[in-house]
Formats: C-alpha cells, sequence, structure tokens
C-alpha cells in the first residue's frame, strides 16, 4: 500500500501528466448524473401512490444539500485520479455515510409533520450514487489486496455502521423502514426461516454431496451418469421445480405415516427445502469431484506409497487439499440459495420473499425493498466470509502450484 | 534380503514382468535399468505390494510380503519417487514425520527423528522445518522426499527414479549423499532408473530389464566384461566400456607399491577419477593415500589402462 502510494506519486511526478483512473471517469459521471441529473428522494402522500421527485437540494436542508453535494463531489475526485487505495476507500466509505445520513434527514424534511400517511423513499438519484461509492469501495479493496481478515472486518464494520444508523433511528422516517415498523415480529420470523431455508438446505446438501461427490471421484463410472442428472436438474426454472414437487410431497404427506407429522406437505416449507437441496448438489457434487480431480498424481502416489490407507488418504492428502475447490462450490450454493430462498414465499415456504411477493402485489414497492435488501445484504456478506475462508484454505496451495 | 521369486504380472494377458528371480542382498544398493516400458517400475512396485503379482512370491527376510496388509507393509518399507511427492500443504517437518505418526510413535521420538533426519540432510531443523514443500529448492525437496522415506527406519528403501527431475549438479550431489545415507544405516536400497551413468555410480549390483525379464544380475564389471545379451551391450554403449570399468571399480584395487610427485588421490575415489586426474595433469603416475591420509604407494596410468582394457 505505502509502496503503491509512492510509485503513483513518482509517477505523477516524472510524468507531469495528470493521469486517470478509467473505472474513476465512469463512477464520476455516475456521481455527476446522480447527484445533479436524478432526483434524490421520493414524497408520496402515501404508500401505494405515485409521487414527487425531488432533487438534492429540495429534498434537503440548504445546508446539508450542499454539503452533501460537495462531498460527494471530493469523493468522486478522488476516484477519478490515480491516488492511493486507502484514499479512495477512505473517499468512498465517506460519501456512503454522508449519503446514509443525509436520506435518513431527507425523510424527516420532506414528511409533512404530523402526516403518518406520507412517505418518503430513495430516489433513483440516491440508488446510483450508492451503487457508484460501492463500486468504488468495492474497486479500492480489489487493490488493496487486503488479507481475508482484513475482508471480514471491513463486513463486520460496515454491518456495524448500519446497524448504528438504524437503532440510532436516523432512517425511522424512511418509507421501508414505516414498513418494517408495522410488521417487526413479522419479519424477524421471516428472517429466521429465510435462514433456516438457505443454510438448512447447504448443509443437508453438502451432507449429500460430499459422500457423492467422492464416490464419483472413485468410481468414474457412475460421474457422468450422476453429474448429467444433476445438471439437469439445475435446468429446471425454479418456479416449475416448485409446481413438479407439490404432487409428490402432498402424496407422501397423505400415504407415509409420520411424514405429515414432521412437517412435510405439499405446499411449504417441505418442497421449497427439497428444491433447494437438489438446486445445491450439482455445486457441491461436481465441485468436490473437480477439487479431488485436482489432487495432485505425485502425492495421492505417495501417499499410497508410504502407507496410507484408502480412508487415510482421502483425509489427509486428498480432502485438505481438495477443500479450497469443495469451499467455493459450497459459496455458489449458498450464495444461490438464499436467493433462490425468495421464491419459497411463493408455495407459502415463507422467508423474505414474503414481502417481497406481498409488496407487488399490492404494489408497494417499499414493502418489495424489505424483502429484497436484507436478501442482498445477506448473500452478499456469505460471499465475503466464504471468500476469505477460500483464500485462508488455498494460500499454501495456490504456491505449491505456482513453484 | 529380498527374495523374489517366479515373480509375473500381466495386465491384459500381457506380461509386464515375465517370470523374474533374483536375490537382492541386504546393506547393499542394487539398481533397476531398463528402457520406459520394460517393467522395472512394476516389478519395484512388488516389492511393497503396489502391485500385487499375477504370480510368484517375493520374500523379505524370509517373510512372505503378503503375510500382513498391503499398508502395513509399506509403512515398514521406505519409498521415494521422482519429482519427490511431498505433500503440498504440510510443511516439511509434517511430510518427514508422516509414516512415524501412521505407526503411532509418541510425538518426542517423532520430533527427535525429524531433527535428526533434517541434520543428516543439511537442512537447518529451525529454518527449514516449518516451511512448506513450495519454498524449497528442487534439490532441497529431493531431499526432504529421501528423509520422509527414511524416518520410520525402514531396512529397505524403494526408489523410482528420485534423482531424475534434478539437474547435473545437484544430481551428483544426491547420489553422494544417498551413498553416505547408506552406510551410515546400512539400508538395503533398490533404485529404478534409466541412466546407466548414474546405476555404475551407485550400484553394488545391477539388473538389466527389457520387455519384462530381467536379461542380467551381477555387478558393474560383470556386466562390461561379460554381457549376457546384445540388449546389455547396447545399454552399456561400445565407446563408453573401458570407461564404465573405470568407473565401477576403486583406485585402491590398482594401487601398487612406489612414489609419485604431485596432489595425492584418495583411494576410495573411482579409477576413472584416477585415470582423468593422470590424463589432465599430463603424469604417468599419482600417489594414493587412504581415508586417513596416510600414503598406501601409487597409482600408474599402465595399470589404469590394463584395468580398462577387454577382459581376455
Amino acid at each position: 500500500m505505502g509502496r503503491a502510494r509512492l510509485l503513483s506519486i513518482a509517477r505523477q511526478g516524472s510524468g507531469l501528466r495528470i493521469r486517470f483512473d478509467k473505472l474513476g471517469i465512469v463512477i464520476a459521471l455516475l456521481v455527476a448524473y446522480g447527484a445533479l441529473g436524478a432526483s434524490f428522494a421520493v414524497l408520496k402522500p402515501n404508500r401505494i401512490v405515485q409521487g414527487e421527485a425531488k432533487m438534492i437540494l429540495a429534498a434537503l436542508p440548504a445546508w446539508a444539500g450542499w454539503g452533501l453535494i460537495v462531498v460527494l463531489f471530493l469523493a468522486a475526485a478522488a476516484s477519478l485520479f490515480r491516488t492511493s487505495s486507502w484514499l479512495k476507500l477512505v473517499a468512498a466509505f465517506a460519501a456512503l455515510v454522508t449519503l446514509a445520513l443525509a436520506i435518513g434527514s431527507a425523510a424527516s424534511f420532506l414528511a409533512p409533520a404530523g402526516n403518518t400517511y406520507a412517505r418518503v423513499s430513495p430516489a433513483s438519484g440516491f440508488w446510483l450514487l450508492l451503487f457508484a461509492f460501492m463500486l468504488l469501495a468495492a474497486d479500492a479493496i480489489t487493490r488493496l489486496r487486503p488479507p481475508p481478515w482484513m475482508r471480514v472486518l471491513f463486513l463486520v464494520l460496515t454491518a456495524g455502521g448500519v446497524g448504528a444508523i438504524l437503532l440510532s433511528g436516523s432512517w425511522n422516517g424512511l418509507s421501508i423502514m414505516k414498513e418494517y415498523a408495522g410488521r417487526a415480529d413479522v419479519f424477524w420470523s421471516e428472517a429466521g426461516q429465510h435462514v433456516r431455508l438457505a443454510l438448512g438446505s447447504l448443509i443437508v446438501a453438502a451432507a449429500a454431496g460430499l459422500p457423492l461427490g467422492i464416490l464419483c471421484h472413485r468410481v468414474a463410472a457412475l460421474r457422468a451418469g450422476v453429474l448429467n442428472t444433476l445438471n439437469l436438474i439445475q435446468t429446471i426454472p425454479s418456479i416449475a421445480l416448485f409446481g413438479i414437487l407439490i404432487g409428490p410431497l402432498a402424496w407422501i404427506a397423505a400415504t407415509v405415516p409420520g411424514a405429515a407429522e414432521i412437517g412435510i406437505r405439499g405446499i411449504g416449507t417441505a418442497p421449497a427445502f427439497v428444491a433447494l437441496f437438489l438446486y445445491s448438489l450439482l455445486p457441491a457434487v461436481a465441485n468436490t469431484v473437480v477439487g479431488l480431480a485436482g489432487v495432485p498424481r505425485e502425492a495421492n502416489e505417495a501417499a499410497r506409497g508410504i502407507g496410507m490407507t484408502d480412508r487415510q488418504r482421502l483425509f489427509q492428502i486428498e480432502f485438505p487439499m481438495a477443500l479450497p475447490v469443495i469451499l467455493t462450490g459450497i459459496r455458489i450454493v449458498l450464495v444461490q440459495n438464499i436467493g433462490l430462498a425468495t421464491i419459497a414465499a411463493l408455495i407459502g415456504g415463507g422467508g423474505f420473499g414474503v414481502f417481497v411477493f406481498q409488496g407487488i402485489g399490492q404494489t408497494a414497492m417499499d414493502l418489495v425493498l424489505l424483502g429484497a435488501v436484507p436478501t442482498v445484504a445477506l448473500a452478499f456478506a456469505a460471499a465475503v466470509i466464504l471468500d476469505a475462508l477460500i483464500e485462508m484454505n488455498s494460500r499454501v496451495l495456490i504456491g505449491a502450484r505456482s513453484a | 534380503m529380498i527374495e523374489i521369486e517366479a515373480v509375473t504380472k500381466l495386465y491384459d494377458d500381457v506380461a509386464v514382468v515375465d517370470n523374474v528371480s533374483m536375490v537382492i542382498e541386504p546393506r547393499t544398493v542394487t539398481v533397476v535399468v531398463g528402457t520406459s516400458g520394460s517393467g522395472k517400475t512394476t516389478l519395484l512396485r512388488m516389492i511393497n505390494r503396489l502391485v500385487e503379482p499375477s504370480s510368484g512370491a517375493i520374500r523379505l527376510d524370509g517373510e512372505d510380503n503378503r503375510s500382513i496388509p498391503g499398508h502395513e507393509l509399506r509403512r515398514r518399507i521406505g519409498y521415494a519417487i521422482q519429482g519427490h511427492g511431498l505433500f503440498p500443504h504440510r510443511t516439511v517437518a509434517e511430510n518427514i514425520a508422516t509414516v512415524p505418526g501412521l505407526l503411532g510413535w509418541e510425538k518426542s521420538r517423532i520430533a527427535a527423528k525429524v531433527e535428526e533426519l533434517l541434520t543428516l540432510f543439511q537442512l537447518d531443523p529451525k529454518m527449514f522445518g516449518s516451511r512448506y514443500p513450495h519454498e524449497l529448492s528442487g534439490g532441497q525437496q529431493q531431499r526432504v522426499g529421501v528423509a520422509r522415506a527414511l524416518a520410520a527406519e525402514p531396512n529397505v528403501l524403494l526408489m523410482d527414479e528420485p534423482f531424475g527431475a534434478l539437474d547435473p549438479i545437484i544430481r551428483a550431489k544426491a547420489q553422494d549423499d544417498l551413498l553416505a545415507i547408506q552406510k551410515h544405516f546400512g539400508t538395503t536400497i533398490v533404485l529404478v532408473t534409466h541412466d546407466m551413468d548414474e546405476a555404475f555410480y551407485l550400484a553394488d549390483k545391477i539388473a538389466v530389464m527389457d520387455k519384462g525379464r530381467v536379461l542380467q544380475y551381477g555387478p558393474p564389471a560383470e556386466l562390461v566384461r561379460a554381457p549376457a545379451a546384445p540388449f546389455v551391450e547396447t545399454l552399456i554403449g561400445d565407446a563408453e566400456r573401458p570407461f564404465r570399468l573405470l568407473s565401477a571399480a576403486k583406485i585402491g584395487a590398482a594401487v601398487e607399491p612406489g612414489e609419485a610427485d604431485g596432489e595425492p588421490i584418495g583411494e576410495d575415489g573411482t579409477q576413472q577419477e584416477a585415470l582423468a586426474d593422470l590424463l589432465w595433469s599430463g603424469r604417468k603416475a599419482l600417489p594414493v593415500v587412504s581415508a586417513s591420509g596416510a600414503p598406501m604407494g601409487r597409482v600408474t596410468l599402465d595399470a589404469l589402462l590394463k584395468c580398462a582394457a577387454r577382459p581376455q
């Protein structure tokens, strides 16, 4: 980092011309349009009608509006040039925090006092600005190449920041928080259900997929058949798969004694869980097979030659060396499941999808967001954590391959 | 002692190893040479039962190698392969500790053994023990591979082209180290290679294999003096014959009483080295000293020429 900064200064000094960052130009253009060309917030008389779009200066008190614009443009300027990645990261964070606080104060500024029906929600400009600075932060973090623990630390800090703003109540005026306030209990129980669906099906898929993958690796004759079948399942659209499962599960519930008692029904959690499980199998099995196939032949040969049993070779040599690839499969499954679990609500499976589909039904976009935003945040957090895990497990092996 | 008795290995009715019988004396280095596909690796792998023979038997110190399960047998026999085969996710110390760990040795005993072997192979235990294989040079990796094979103090060490991936200078050093280690532990070594120079340098006895059969099995000099088949002659090479004879014999065997001028040469060197020294320095005779430095006499150009001449 320090060296990168020195280098970039040296380059600018010797070149005597300012070097622009290509991505930075895109970000700066997005910021310029988001701040000056698009509306910042929407004021609606009630939760379902079209609202009145407000630009930044109209959505905030004058001092705050100008302050926000200044911060946004300073941060955009930092993105524009080839400067230290740390500077860009700090600029991105400062802009994001300012944006978060500004949208909260826009809500209290715009909403007419005493009117509980009026709603203030973020408009296209806000989302564009949010996107631009998240892009800047992501780019800076990528260039800094932080160790895995630091990426998790960034995630924890971000989550802590969002949590602090939520607790402070400065977003309470926003429409999405008003939707939340009305159904806080339901929100948390659906959140729990969402995590249970996504994580539970992942755990079952890993428990079934790893042995199946090992079997496919050892028995070449099985490999093509199993992988093709799982591939086929993967191509079935999710809604169709939920539908297909209703019949067989209803039949099982009706005929197998005890099945209904443990919660197996044609609709609800059971088909959602089974569908997510089926989708999870392909990445789990395929990555296990690929990971095991990638173990160097000499290592296997030596393991056998010095007297390891097949089981010892599997657990001490093959499995640890295949772990990064297997974890990559788990990461795919988890992120995919967190997204797919949303659709479970269609067949009564619960989860954040409940708010999404209720919102669509009521044309209340704020309610849709109440379901969508936590889903995205959850998937993002899962991806960061698993990426860090994968990297921690693959450092030694990456070194071994390049040597 | 390893007794190989009428061993045959068939793959799809083709004999890869065809009715091979040989006895490998304890505490010797036996080198199996042959072109690729001659069955030499398969023969080696049948000794520790990585490959099961189709017929015949192999006895280690009189005991049939099928009397205990394969993996237990292999823990008692050292095994080193080309490209070292180290486990990339384990440190040098963990790699060496593998077999003692499988055998359930106590931790302190394993640690002591790892340190002893690293020191023996001229790798500082403090510096190298915690490194990963990819952080070592090719020669260091190879040494760790052999150290791992020796960790459980096996009587027998099987090596499959162990030096094939090394450059010539490091290979020569590795060969010297191997001979020193063999003297130190008294290990019986069976080594497979296609490199005749390596075979002549290391071997007490050479087995030449072709198309699954052992064409000749004997001391290196015997192969040169009395090749049993045209293939053996080809493998040794017409132009190489006198030098192979010299390289297979020690200087001590050609010493005669007398004096000579100049830098003395040790009796442990090969006669080929003495010849090279004589030719290069333009002398007719070299003084010879014993390992302890005591004068033993001299070795002359004439004597070496006789040693190199076709046996009558």
